[in-house]
């Protein structure tokens, strides 16, 4: 029973009952401490993301970015952290002050629950729920509601006006998400956020659900705000939309959250298409997990940055056109041929056992799934082209006419 | 005998959400505040799922009432001019619904919660049954021939007819 | 027993996890100037003075969106057990989902071309 305190990352409730405590308050300690970490991690963690989006940002626009404030400008975020929290606070006049103060809380409340269920390694994990996948898209819809309590509190129509675009662009994004989150769970027979990981030791899910993981990526980039789906924070449009009466540190929660909520989302995309802390090495020592996974959350994470500082912003109805038009019956088509092709894998019998961690044992498989999303990504490019083309010759006949009557006109 | 477990102090909290919530959403004055009360209610509803071994039936009361339906009803109501300062919450024949909803009390008493339960809650400390069923076995009930496959194609056909009607009345004023 | 276990944490963490950031807010409650005055309150309208109540008769499109959304979300509901038990099941699971997503589609598609998608 000694050796059970050793590491006392993996075994801290039998390590306070060796100490003498009862194993239920023990266990309690242990939930406690547990989402203590959980909770407080992000919140430490954007301080670090926003100096690294302002840096990026800076060197894309070949400027230098925060260097005064500490070695490198780290120390840059904290000072404005100070700056915001010794504001003053506006609260505008007939706002409804309860939910006023409420909306930022539980936009924040609502993506760390989102950390409640992230598998940081194979034996680290707050909460390993059955349904873990489901509950991360319920937690994140949560998030919607704030804004609209945000925009009503303000008593500001303009505030009002941008919440409810706000609320249009996330409803929307979330069906090309869900959708694209039915194929892991197609291929995983489970929604247990684990099992998604532990499926994924033979070969990570980006290669046989490559349609999904480019829908899911690109609807995370909608459902959390950024370039080029970023209408929610378009300073030139609506002055700062549903924020406009939110000063001091509200405002900087709200700021906090949109950073936290990106790189929630780059964190799930790693872990159910980039294989989450499965690496090399990363079964026997569990911390080596950890790292793997925060090393692809940012080599995911730095594109969507770029992303932000060189793509222009897309107008709303183009948003809702791409999403309605486009990403669904994409997102729809793509789970029927996965569906389609995973019956075929296992009547031809190449499917691997569960549990196979093999490499080479998923090939097979993989391939097939691959050659469906290929194709299907051929379907749609020729299609797009096609109706490109269409609409290309559509013009130039009214124009071709024209030229025939100013000549003739001559 | 009540014991105080961790499952009973959480029904507590659950209970007091739900009826709270519930009483929130009748008597606010500011439907706005009704709107969120309810959502106060239904997270109540969802605690209550878990707490009955049917974690997907709690997730998906978050994720399609309080997700979905609970902004419609935002919507809907900011849609509408006046939503704040309602004059009167009662209306001349409270008297007759007071005695309605007590006889509807006594109706479900006597006529779902006694047969199951047993007179006196007899009963109640029997298991509905003996195995917790789990969503694989719900997906698998769904398509099954002999089970749900006929409810789950008829779920979608409603589906669909809803949202064809929805979209008839809602673009009526158009064209 | 290890069901409500998972649970228990995710109750203890919505009961303590709104701690964090309320704690922000409650020293800057403590710490921040209070000089209001008048002008400082008024709602922001482009530095003009307010025309008009707060409430906006907003477009229909706003509740048609949400209404869509709820379509497909109850949809998606009704897949994810599909999904969840479909490595276990024959071809014949197959041609019930593939009905139930026509089905729906169809919807979509009549939502297209009633022009109910478009933005104006």
């Amino acid at each position: 029973m000694q050796n059970a305190c050793v590491d006392v990352l993996e075994t801290l409730a039998p390590c306070l009952t060796t100490g003498g405590l009862d194993p239920g308050i023990a266990q309690f300690i242990s939930i406690l401490i547990g989402v203590a970490l959980v909770a407080l991690f992000p919140l430490v963690l954007v301080i670090l993301l926003i100096w690294l989006e302002r840096k990026i940002a800076a060197r894309v626009q070949d400027r230098l970015g925060p260097n005064r404030v500490g070695p490198f400008g780290l120390f840059q975020n904290l000072a404005d952290a100070v700056k915001l929290i010794i504001k003053e606070d506006i609260t505008p006049a007939g706002a409804d002050r309860l939910i006023f103060n409420l909306a930022p809380i539980i936009a924040v409340v609502s993506t760390t629950l989102i950390w409640a269920a992230i598998p940081f390694s194979p034996i680290h994990i707050g909460a390993d729920l059955g349904i873990g996948l489901l509950y991360i898209v319920g937690v994140s819809s949560i998030g919607t509601l704030s804004v609209m309590m945000a925009g009503w509190a303000s008593n500001n129509k303009y505030a009002l006006l941008g919440s409810f675009r706000v609320v249009a662009q996330l409803v929307s994004y979330e069906i090309p998400l869900v959708l694209a989150l039915l194929v892991p769970v197609l291929m995983t027979g489970s929604m247990g956020m684990q099992d998604i990981v532990r499926a994924q030791q033979g070969m990570w899910f980006i290669i046989p659900g490559l349609v999904s993981a480019v829908i899911f990526y690109i609807s995370n980039l909608a459902e959390t705000g950024r370039a080029p789906f970023d209408m929610i924070e378009a300073e030139s449009e609506l002055v700062a939309g549903y924020n406009i009466e939110y000063s001091g540190m509200k405002f900087g929660l709200f700021m906090a959250n949109e950073f936290m909520h990106a790189f929630t989302a780059n964190l799930l995309f790693s872990v159910i298409f980039l294989g989450g802390w499965a690496g090399p090495l990363s079964t026997q020592i569990p911390f080596l997990g950890f790292i793997w996974l925060m090393v692809k959350t940012f080599i995911v994470y730095i594109p969507s940055l770029i992303l932000r500082a060189t793509i222009p912003r897309v107008r709303i109805d183009q948003m809702m056109a791409f999403n309605w038009k486009f990403l669904v019956p994409v997102a729809i088509v793509n789970v029927i041929v996965v569906a389609f092709l995973l019956q075929i894998v296992k009547a031809i019998g190449w499917m691997p056992d569960p549990g196979n961690t093999d490499f080479l044992a998923h090939v097979p498989e993989a391939i097939i799934l691959l050659a469906g999303n290929v194709a299907l990504i051929a379907g749609v490019v020729t299609m797009l082209r096609n109706s490109g083309r269409r609409e290309r010759l559509a013009e130039a006949a009214p124009a071709a006419n024209d030229e025939h009557a100013i000549v003739a006109v001559h | 005998m009540l014991e105080l477990n961790v499952q009973t102090i959480a029904f507590l909290i659950f209970a007091i959400c739900s009826l709270g919530g519930a009483l929130g959403v009748v008597t606010s004055r500011n439907l706005i505040h009704g709107a969120l009360f309810l959502i106060v209610s239904l997270f109540g509803g969802a605690g209550f799922f878990v707490l009955l071994s049917a974690p997907f039936i709690a997730v998906v009361q978050v994720l399609v009432y309080i997700g979905a339906i609970a902004i419609l009803i935002i919507f809907a109501v900011m849609l509408t001019r006046s939503m704040t300062g309602m004059r009167e919450l009662f209306n001349r024949q409270w008297w007759l619904s007071a005695i309605v909803g007590v006889l509807l009390f006594l109706l479900l008493t006597i006529a779902v919660i006694m047969p199951v339960w047993g007179v006196n809650g007899s009963k109640s400390n029997q298991p509905v049954s003996d195995q917790v069923a789990t969503t694989q076995d719900l997906g698998m009930a769904l398509v099954d021939g002999n089970q749900y496959v006929l409810p789950f194609e008829v779920a979608s056909l409603l589906l669909t007819g809803a949202m064809i009607g929805a979209i008839v009345i809602a673009r009526d004023t158009e064209d | 027993m290890s069901v409500v276990n998972e649970w228990a944490f995710i109750g203890v963490f919505m009961a303590i996890a709104w701690i964090f950031p309320s704690l922000p807010l409650v020293i800057s409650w403590l710490t921040r100037p209070r000089k209001a005055n008048a002008i400082k309150m008024q709602t922001y309208e482009c530095g003009v003075e307010t025309v008009g109540d707060t409430w906006v008769q907003f477009k229909v499109q706003y509740y048609i969106y949400g209404l869509v959304f709820l379509v497909f979300d109850v949809e998606l509901i009704f897949l994810f057990p599909w999904a969840l038990a479909y490595n276990q099941l024959n071809f014949f699971a197959f041609g019930a989902g593939l009905l139930f997503i026509f089905l729906l589609a169809d919807a979509l598609i009549y939502a297209w071309k009633k022009n109910a998608l478009e933005w104006a």
